[in-house]
């Protein structure tokens, strides 16, 4: 095994971990200042990916797609944030997972209805084509590291917004006590609307970013919403530190497990069967690293203190 | 009085009279219709129902029902069409997952189950049975082609497939034939869509080609990555992830690759030709892989329906294995564990104008048989 292979297996764990942050920074704003649960989450990175996709078509443009994801995204969770969401706030956490459920299966079936069953078509930008050689010999894919620059540009964002900005104060005002800021004349309303919408944009930008990638097709956001929980139950609900740490150590540790653990069971295992049980076994471990901390740090390790 | 028992009598004859001439048949069709794997399940479906419009048989009902790609829905919706549909014939099913989890249970019920795709290797082996029919293939047969065709230019494979029964079928089915070298065995989890850990080893391993089964959009996001990985070993695989059903969404990266399988819309017989023209005109779209075998399928069916009724169970069994049908593939016959004796080609991905297909090759195989035969004992 080469430090070549051991770096871009590094590298190809803190894009995962990248992505999943997007897609958790969101759902867990979400939950701390709104206290909601939020299941239609993966609906909404796959509103970025099909509107960057469809748009991307229409125009031959990469970027105006990314615009649209954005813009589409953030739209419709203004949308159902104001049509149904509003109305879930005052209700135990079973009512609002069945009905952000219940918006799962509207968006996958209205998606279904607009573009079909089949996977559409979203290519790389030509801009951002092609590999790079890493130190040690290696090469690693140009998207990918735009990916983790992305990341690191949106983590950076969102803690100046939250710590140096008005509009972060209120969502910090809000997080800490709902009746107080509204007590002291806030827009409650409108902040939770944004609020929202500005999660919603994040999952967009994450679903258009990984459209590139993977195939853009209907369901492709509850996969990514499953390790998002994971991301922000070990990272501590409601913390946007907490899911930048846990996106990244999701990341890593699932890209390392996938390499490494048939490897390791190829030493004490026949091959033949090391692969499938190393595969497997990798499949679990994100799981078991969440088990553990949870049994160490019940809330996750950078708890809020609500 | 009298005349009203009469009438009545006469009319609970023609009633009686009536069953016994225009003999309505269901059929329950679970398939994929929602989730990642839809397309695969639409193309079935469609050409499905294609196959019974064109027929003209009115007698046909069909009850389709989606399996969102879950086992348990699969075999909830199986026991719902035996019991309370009372279907006469159940189809549809497109993963060996499900297949595992529903046919067992079926057919013990002595209800006819005919596979339009899956071929898990169990049902064609020990557990074969005689209410059973493959009409697609058994899962290794594309790869065993593949595995074969891979001697003339490849001598260290790196190969890949999911962790669930059709990926170990696959990768048994490849080495079977494959002489070479293996560079390397990874098995992915069914579902993934990053393979990027998968590439990096890909890479480091020294291959000279690469062999990789991931049905779905798990081919699409494979076949995107790689492509833009900087790695150039030329890549190869069975059918299901070079077919109409996700070319588009590959786009050109899929340019060039071979591929296996048991039919292609240039296949040149009456049957195929008809058969691609008519699904071109009805759906506005080339057929799958998935659709040809569906077609073939409900074909079978029909010929079937024709020379036996299907309450008799011996006799329609006996119809279906005659396999007196026209198939889009060419000769086709059933093996002794009711599953097909075809051959298999390798195709190559083309551009036809704007529109990416396959066009055949080479044969790999002619009249082939699965490996699994011998253990059959019906």
């Amino acid at each position: 095994m080469s430090i070549a292979l051991l770096l871009e297996q590094l590298l190809n764990g803190l894009q995962l971990g990248v992505m999943l942050f997007l897609m958790a920074a969101g759902l867990t704003l979400i939950f701390g200042v709104m206290g909601l649960i939020n299941l239609a989450h993966g609906s909404l990175y796959m509103v970025g990916a099909f509107a960057c996709a469809a748009v991307a078509a229409a125009t031959g443009s990469f970027w105006i797609g990314l615009a649209a994801s954005l813009v589409a995204a953030a739209a419709a969770g203004a949308i159902i944030e104001v049509t149904v969401i509003r109305r879930l706030y005052d209700r135990d956490h079973l009512d609002q997972v069945l009905a952000t459920f219940a918006l799962i299966l509207i968006f996958s079936e209205g998606t279904r209805w607009m573009f079909g069953s089949f996977p559409l078509y979203l290519d790389i930008p030509p801009l951002l084509q092609g590999a790079v050689p890493l130190p040690g010999g290696g090469q690693y894919q140009l998207y990918r590291l735009a990916i983790i620059g992305v990341g690191v540009v949106v983590a950076l964002g969102l803690y100046v917004l939250i710590s140096r900005t008005r509009l972060g104060m209120r969502i910090r005002a809000g997080e800490s006590d709902r009746e107080m800021i509204a007590a002291l004349g806030v827009d409650i309303r409108t902040l939770y609307t944004v609020v929202f919408a500005l999660g919603a944009a994040l999952a967009g930008l994450a679903g258009a970013l990984v459209g590139a990638l993977q195939s853009v097709q209907v369901g492709m956001g509850e996969p990514a919403l499953i390790l998002a929980f994971v991301v922000i139950v070990i990272g501590g609900i409601g913390s946007i530190k907490g899911a930048l740490f846990g996106a990244v150590l999701v990341g890593v540790v699932d890209t390392m497990g996938r390499f490494l653990l048939p490897k390791v069971l190829a030493l004490m295992i026949p091959a033949a069967q090391a692969g499938p049980i190393g595969a497997a076994l990798a499949s679990m471990l994100i799981y078991i690293v969440m088990a553990l901390i949870l049994a160490f740090r019940p809330s996750g390790l950078f708890a809020t203190q609500s | 009085m009298k005349k009203i028992i009469a009438a009545g009598i006469f009319g609970l004859s023609l009633a009686a009279s009536g069953l016994a001439y225009a003999e309505p048949v269901k059929i329950g069709v679970i398939t994929t219709l929602s989730g990642g794997g839809a397309g695969l399940g639409v193309d079935m479906r469609d050409a499905f129902a294609l196959a019974m419009k064109q027929s003209g048989n009115k007698d046909v009902e069909l009850v389709i029902e989606d399996d969102a790609q879950k086992p348990e829905i699969a075999v909830q919706l199986a026991e719902k069409m035996i019991q309370s549909d009372k279907v006469d014939l159940l189809t549809g099913i497109i993963w060996s997952n499900l297949a595992m989890a529903v046919v067992p249970n079926a057919v013990a019920q002595d209800v006819i189950y005919l596979s339009p795709n899956a071929g898990p290797s169990a049902l064609a082996g020990a557990k074969c049975n005689k209410n059973y029919f493959n009409v697609a293939y058994q899962n290794d047969n594309f790869h065993e082609a593949m595995g074969q065709y891979a001697n003339k230019d490849y001598k260290k494979t790196f190969i890949l497939a999911p962790n669930y029964p059709a990926g170990k079928d696959s990768l048994t089915g490849f080495k079977r034939y494959y002489k070479g070298e293996l560079a390397g065995e990874v098995y992915t989890q069914v579902g993934q869509t990053d393979y990027a850990a998968e590439i990096a080893q890909i890479r480091d391993s020294g291959a000279d080609s690469v062999f990789f089964f991931l049905p779905g959009g798990m081919g699409i996001s494979f076949m995107k990555q790689y492509a833009q990985s900087g790695v150039n070993i030329p890549v190869m695989g069975p059918g299901f992830s070079f077919d109409q059903d996700i070319l588009p969404a590959v786009g050109d990266a899929a340019l060039g690759v071979k591929n296996s399988a048991s039919w292609s819309k240039d296949l040149d017989n009456e049957a195929n030709k008809q058969f691609v023209e008519a699904f071109k005109a009805e759906y506005k779209r080339l057929p799958s892989v998935y659709a040809a075998q569906s077609w073939d399928t409900a074909n079978l069916i029909l010929s079937a329906l024709g020379k036996a009724s299907v309450k008799d169970k011996d006799a329609f069994r006996a119809a279906l294995k005659a396999a007196d049908f026209k198939s889009v593939r060419g000769e086709f016959t059933f093996n002794t564990n009711n599953h097909p004796v075809q051959n298999i080609y390798v195709r190559e991905v083309i551009k036809e104008g704007d529109v990416l297909t396959n066009k055949i090759v080479a044969t790999a195989f002619e009249h082939h048989k699965d490996a699994y035969a011998e253990q059959c004992k019906m």
